[in-house]
């Protein structure tokens, strides 16, 4: 017990010094729970947050755009790819964190429950949805668990550029035709409060935060980390000419932030249940595309186990 | 001359990209997150060729004519693409296989192309032939992990090789355009490279333990702009905000 509590001791002054923790290191039980729990969570969302956007590849307006889209999403697989690859030095196979998605044990981002019903909305979500992922990833790109901390690095700049996309997408309608700026307006209208949602429950309300901290998982709270998008966004926004759906949102000089409405948290909570708009249509593309592909990962594993063994045989 | 180069240039681009179209529609969806990439991969390459198709045949119509006009405005009769590119996503083994045959008929293509006397095909032929050569790696070697896999790889494979081989005659087929310009050295006629094709194919059917069926080629006349009835829905969903939203910039 208290040669734990010294390890335990031992691992917080390392992290308390900036030191990143590898693969290898003795961590706790708990600590390494949570990054399973954490990071999967993550490579989840890339993976669902595929399907919303894929869903308006083939309907694309340009082929500039259609390339542009199709490119972006493919860049989601490939955080998917490295997110479940650090997820993997935690000692759990990405088939396993496939089945804790698809029974409902692993979470992904609430955001990923809407659907998108016009071209902006993929202009919408590169600029707010990227927008807020690039903020809680570019703190994450200093977390304490090393192979997290570098697939952050490599992710933030994709996700820049997703941002950079959505935004230009946005200008362009906002700029264009009266139809096009309604359907910008209309995509911020939808997207705007589940964005906000993206950074999770109130500090008081969010029990793991202290602990997140602690172990320099997280940096900043929830609400320090969704007034810092607000900020940002709430005059890129002036910038479009469009107005975001919030009748209490105003900058108040003497906090210099914004002000802003409250949540629908009630919304919030029901999402998360599963009860949003898309969350079982979500699930169900996974289970499909899971399902339809079982005969085809079997047939890559007998053939390279076939080719192994003539290349051995030959060998011999 | 001009108006054949053009039709031409439609014809090799719309190849391209309903094939390109088929495979984006897949995006997301792919059996493993390595071959979803690897496919969205293709895609994004055979869209980028049909750019560049697109934007010489828009610099030859002159006027307001763009990429996108070429790509989104035609009607359902405009489109040159053969039979095969259009075929749906049956299964993981017909998107193999389509792209198996398609990607061995490109590469030998280009090969030719490369040597055009027409300079910006030649150019662009040069480009996409690095591309195509990984597509075609990628399609054969998937072949023959899907045809000596698991029996039931093999029986789904085969069978989509029964059912696409006999589109690819068409490719063969040359069309008048295609006469006319492998004449003036600018088109290949498909023809001269028919043997060598099925040379290629029957090795890597071979090494999967697969076979070319015997059945007949099936009536196809993709490149005189008559196609399955499954273009028209690969339309309507690829031309919807072009035609819901005419005359915007996006
Ligand atoms: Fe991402
Ligand atoms: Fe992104």
């Amino acid at each position: 017990m208290s040669k734990e509590v010294n390890l335990e001791e031992q691992f917080q002054a390392r992290i308390d010094a900036g030191e990143r923790i590898e693969p290898k290191d003795w961590m706790p039980e708990k600590y390494r729970k949570t990054h399973i729990r954490q990071i999967s969570q993550h490579a989840h969302s890339e993976i669902v947050g595929m399907l919303p956007e894929g869903n308006w590849i083939t309907r694309a307006p340009s082929l500039r755009r259609k390339v542009g889209l199709l490119a972006k999403v493919q860049d989601e697989a490939g955080h998917g790819l490295y997110l479940y690859s650090a997820a993997e030095t935690l000692g759990i196979s990405r088939d396993e964190l496939e089945v804790q998605l698809l029974t409902g044990k692993a979470k992904y981002s609430s955001i990923f429950n809407y659907p998108t019903l016009s071209w902006a909305d993929i202009g919408a979500i590169g600029w707010l949805v990227d927008g807020a992922a690039i903020i809680n990833q570019v703190m994450l790109t200093r977390t304490s668990y090393g192979p997290y901390a570098r697939a952050m690095v490599r992710i933030c700049k994709e996700e820049s550029f997703h941002q950079r996309q959505g935004y230009e997408i946005m200008l362009g309608l906002a700029k264009g035709t009266p139809e096009q700026k309604e359907m910008a307006q209309d995509a911020l209208n939808r997207f705007w409060w589940p964005s906000l949602m993206m950074f999770g429950p109130r500090d008081h309300e969010s029990p793991n935060t202290a602990q997140s901290v602690r172990w320099k998982i997280k940096r900043k709270t929830n609400d320090e980390l969704r007034q810092q998008f607000i900020d940002i966004t709430a005059p890129q926004a002036d910038y479009l000419g469009l107005t975001i759906p919030d009748p209490d949102l105003k900058w108040n000089e003497e906090r210099g932030h914004y002000d802003f409405g409250e949540i629908n948290w009630d919304e919030f909570w029901q999402v998360v249940k599963g009860n949003g708009p898309c969350n079982r249509e979500r699930i169900e593309a996974r289970t499909k595309a899971r399902e339809d592909g079982a005969w085809v990962r079997e047939a890559a594993l007998q053939y390279a186990a076939k080719k192994a063994t003539r290349n051995q045989s030959k060998a011999v | 001359m001009k108006e054949q180069l053009y039709s031409y240039l439609l014809m090799l681009g719309d190849n391209s990209m309903i094939l390109a179209h088929r495979l984006s529609e897949l995006c997301g969806h792919g059996p493993s997150l390595e071959t979803d990439i690897a496919l969205t991969n293709i895609s994004l390459d055979l869209f980028g060729q049909v750019r560049n198709f697109f934007q010489y045949a828009a610099e030859l119509k002159g006027g307001d004519c763009t990429e996108d006009n070429i790509a989104y405005l035609r009607t359902e009769r405009e489109y040159y693409n053969c039979i095969l590119v259009e075929q749906a996503n049956t299964d993981f083994a017909h998107v193999i296989a389509r792209q198996f045959f398609f990607d061995q008929f490109q590469y030998l293509q280009l090969k030719q192309l490369e040597k055009s006397s027409d300079e910006t095909i030649a150019a662009i032929a040069a480009k996409s032939i690095k591309e195509t050569r990984y597509h075609l790696r990628f399609s054969s070697e998937w072949m023959r992990r899907l045809g000596a896999g698991t029996e039931e790889s093999h029986i789904k494979t085969q069978a989509a090789v029964d059912r696409l081989y006999p589109f690819v005659d068409e490719l063969f087929t040359a069309s008048a355009i295609e006469k006319a310009l492998s004449d003036a050295g600018i088109a290949m006629d498909p023809g001269t490279v028919k043997a060598e094709y099925e040379q290629e194919t029957k090795t890597v059917l071979e090494e999967a333990s697969l076979i070319l069926p015997d059945a007949a080629p099936r009536f196809a006349q993709g490149k005189q702009g008559m196609h399955t009835e499954q273009l028209g829905y690969i339309l309507s969903e690829f031309q919807y905000m072009q035609r819901a939203y005419p005359n915007m910039e996006w």
